[in-house]
């Protein structure tokens, strides 16, 4: 494996995956690692479905940034969902200087039609904001945020979100909107921006791991770690089957010594052999993921729901690989 | 429904899969569910194992994983059913995977004249909408269903399939599913769309003097933000399309209304997580209080361990092994999988109880997790066989 160091000096953190990979709870992990040791993280989520909140088991999250968790040694960490209509009122405020017009076109229904006519709208306001947060200073013009994670758009999506910009740039040719989305663009491509991608050693989630790989690299995007989620530990070593299988008169012999009836045996050799197959699944993939060149952090798998306890553990793992 | 058992008193009623499948009424199987929950294999098992047991099935899947779709002859790109080989039996197996695109470009097609079509197909903002529109691809497979649906129902005793099994498009919500084909309806329809091509309509300025105040600067906000292109190639669009308004809407309509009918069967897909089961349980009240027929529920990917073995006895004996002289490593490895895969059989069980105690109406089959990825006849049979296999009495 590749070290992981280096992907801590990171600042914007964009954490992408398939559908139930467990993003969220990936994101959620890296913010509170990233804040580890007196940092102040900002974890955002652009989807629209309160994830962080029910992770965080607090009230759903305002259109406004709110301290969310802390973590150990005097880490903050805020959370703030981004909602497409308030990053368009405040956009139109921003260059129209058009408050007051914004709300009523919103109460007309419009600004969720403008979204859906030109869906990719939607996605420049939401990296707007989220270069806004990066970019900001406070007064002593210290970055008001040490790193900003977000939990991203799945796989599928991931490519088009950040080069939404991209295209409205080719719409606009001058004005503020035109160096608006340019300075989008290089907040996005610059070294301190990563992309991690959460995967499950299976079939579709590491294709399409691959599949998003290769298309963000295309797009010149720079690619964080690979965060091999829910892994299961090598339970089974080789050397106690004889071609993929237990021998059962040996299972039954040792299951002896310890009291344990032989009446078992089968089902408990049935019980090992999915078992080592499942591992042996997990090797296959970790290897098709090997080609991609990155860290890979392998993430223990917990039983469900997954609490908040379970996150800072994740997010403790993380801190040590990312040091 | 089979009846409960008394000794070890069931979370929920069981879900006769066959019972389902071998009824000549049931003529619709819809599989849905929220992302990464199997319920492309689902679908596909299902239809399979239907074909096996007697009946003509066409399958309508979405996405499905390239070896999956490879396995059902899925490879060459075909907006239409085609036959799976290798089915065992007197039933027929059809498959065919959604082309969006080629969907809607066939509906406007069938709605215009030639060269209106060609107008239309040209049209940038058209070529967006039917790729990469957030609903398109529901809308689309609604539309695709009703179309395998009338060439079943017109000529029955032509007709080559009996049974339409269709896998729902992957989204984050199941509720997707009802709900985007309907706002899609509404946006081509609406009042906003009509309002941005007005002036093209009505010849520019004259227009709009007279239309109110705010809906001007609704214009003037939104040539600004998207641009004086995208809006002219929405007002172009949409005169090109105006024979095909309301059309829309009234299909989207149709097609739902007729998920309410009774020869059709929702099967809901859910892994034993609490994500997917807040999703399965959304669909299923949203299901109920449309009253649309629920199948119930497939409770996928379930862990489970066979053996007699209590989770703590085998931890004991792991211990005892431990401190004893032997060196019985395979027992050792024995005993430690027991343990994890206890501790996951008990969580997945927590979960299934939650589920069933919140709905307790709602009939359950539990797929067993399998060791490894589906994609071949083969492993499907295995899934339809987990899928309507009983649990052992007591």
């Amino acid at each position: 494996m590749l070290p992981t160091r280096g992907l801590a000096r990171g600042r914007l953190h964009i954490v992408t995956g398939k559908g139930g990979t467990g993003k969220t709870t990936c994101a959620a992990a890296l913010a509170i690692a990233l804040a580890t040791g007196g940092h102040r993280v900002l974890i955002v989520e652009v989807e629209g479905r309160q994830g962080l909140a029910q992770l965080f088991d607090t009230p759903p999250l305002p259109y406004r940034e709110t301290l969310l968790a802390h973590a150990p040694r005097r880490g903050e960490v805020y959370g703030l969902a981004i909602d497409p209509e308030e990053a368009m009122l405040e956009y139109l405020q921003l260059f129209y200087n058009m408050k007051r017009a914004g709300r009523a076109l919103r109460s007309m229904g419009a600004i969720d039609f403008v979204t859906t006519i030109a869906p990719g709208l939607r996605d420049v306001l939401l990296t707007g904001k989220l270069k806004e947060a990066v970019g900001r200073k406070e007064k002593d013009r210290r970055p008001a945020y040490d790193a900003v994670v977000l939990d991203g758009p799945p796989t599928g999506r991931i490519r088009q979100f950040l080069d939404a910009t991209k295209e409205v740039v080719g719409l606009t040719k001058m004005g503020p909107i035109h160096r608006q989305s340019q300075s989008v663009i290089d907040r996005l491509h610059r070294p301190d921006t990563l992309v991690h991608l959460v995967t499950l050693l299976e079939e579709l989630p590491v294709q399409e791991t691959l599949d998003a790989a290769a298309g963000l690299r295309e797009g010149n995007f720079r690619l964080g770690a690979v965060l091999v989620n829910r892994t299961r530990p090598d339970l089974v070593p080789a050397s106690v089957l004889v071609r993929g299988r237990p021998d059962r008169v040996r299972l039954e012999k040792e299951l002896a010594s310890v009291g344990l009836s032989a009446q078992m045996v089968p089902d408990l050799a049935r019980e090992v052999t999915a078992y080592a197959q499942r591992q042996k699944m997990q090797a296959d993939n970790l290897a098709r993921l090997r080609p991609l060149d990155l860290s890979t952090i392998s993430l223990p798998e917990f039983s469900p729901p997954v609490d908040m306890g379970a996150v800072y553990d994740l997010a403790e793992l993380l801190h040590e690989e990312l040091r | 429904m089979p009846k409960s058992m008394s000794t070890q008193p069931r979370a929920a009623p069981l879900l006769d899969v066959d019972a389902l499948i071998d009824n000549p009424h049931t003529e619709v199987l819809v599989t849905c569910g929220s992302g990464g929950v199997g319920k492309t294999t689902a679908a596909a098992a299902i239809a399979l194992r239907a074909a096996e047991r007697g009946r003509c099935v066409v399958v309508l899947t979405i996405d499905p994983a390239r070896r999956l779709a490879q396995s059902l002859g899925l490879d060459q790109l075909s907006n239409e059913p085609h036959e799976v080989l290798g089915i065992k039996g007197t039933g027929r197996l059809f498959a065919m995977m959604l082309d969006m695109k080629r969907t809607f470009d066939d509906v406007v097609t069938a709605h215009s004249t030639p060269e209106r079509a060609e107008q239309i197909f040209a049209n940038p903002f058209y070529q967006s909408l039917s790729s990469s529109f957030a609903g398109t691809q529901e809308y689309m497979a609604m539309e695709k269903l009703s179309q395998l649906r009338e060439s079943m129902q017109t000529d029955r005793a032509n007709a080559p399939w009996d049974l339409i099994v269709v896998d729902t498009p992957p989204s984050r919500s199941a509720l997707d599913f009802l709900d985007a084909p309907n706002r899609l309806g509404r946006f081509l329809d609406g009042r906003m769309i009509r309002l941005i091509s007005a002036p093209a309509r009505a010849g520019g300025r004259a227009y709009v003097k007279v239309i109110s105040a705010s809906f001007s600067l609704f214009t003037r906000v939104l040539t600004k933000i998207l641009g004086s292109e995208l809006i002219r190639d929405v007002a172009s669009f949409v005169s090109a399309m105006e024979t095909m308004f309301g059309g829309f809407r009234e299909r989207a309509d149709q097609t739902y209304q007729l998920l309410k009918a009774d020869d059709t069967a929702f099967l809901v897909v859910a892994a034993p997580e609490p994500d997917a089961l807040r999703e399965a349980s959304f669909f299923v009240e949203r299901l109920s209080a449309e009253e649309m027929p629920l199948g119930g529920l497939i409770l996928n990917r379930v862990h489970e361990v066979p053996a007699p073995l209590s989770g703590r006895a085998a931890e004991a004996a792991l211990e005892r092994l431990e401190a004893g002289p032997d060196d019985a490593p395979l027992a050792a490895a024995a005993l430690r999988v027991h343990v994890v895969g206890s501790d996951a059989a008990a969580a997945d069980n927590r979960m299934a109880r939650r589920f069933a105690a919140a709905h307790p109406s709602v009939p359950t089959a539990r797929v067993a997790a399998l060791p490894g990825d589906v994609h071949d006849l083969t492993g499907l049979r295995t899934v339809g066989t987990l899928l309507a296999k009983r649990p052992k009495s007591a």
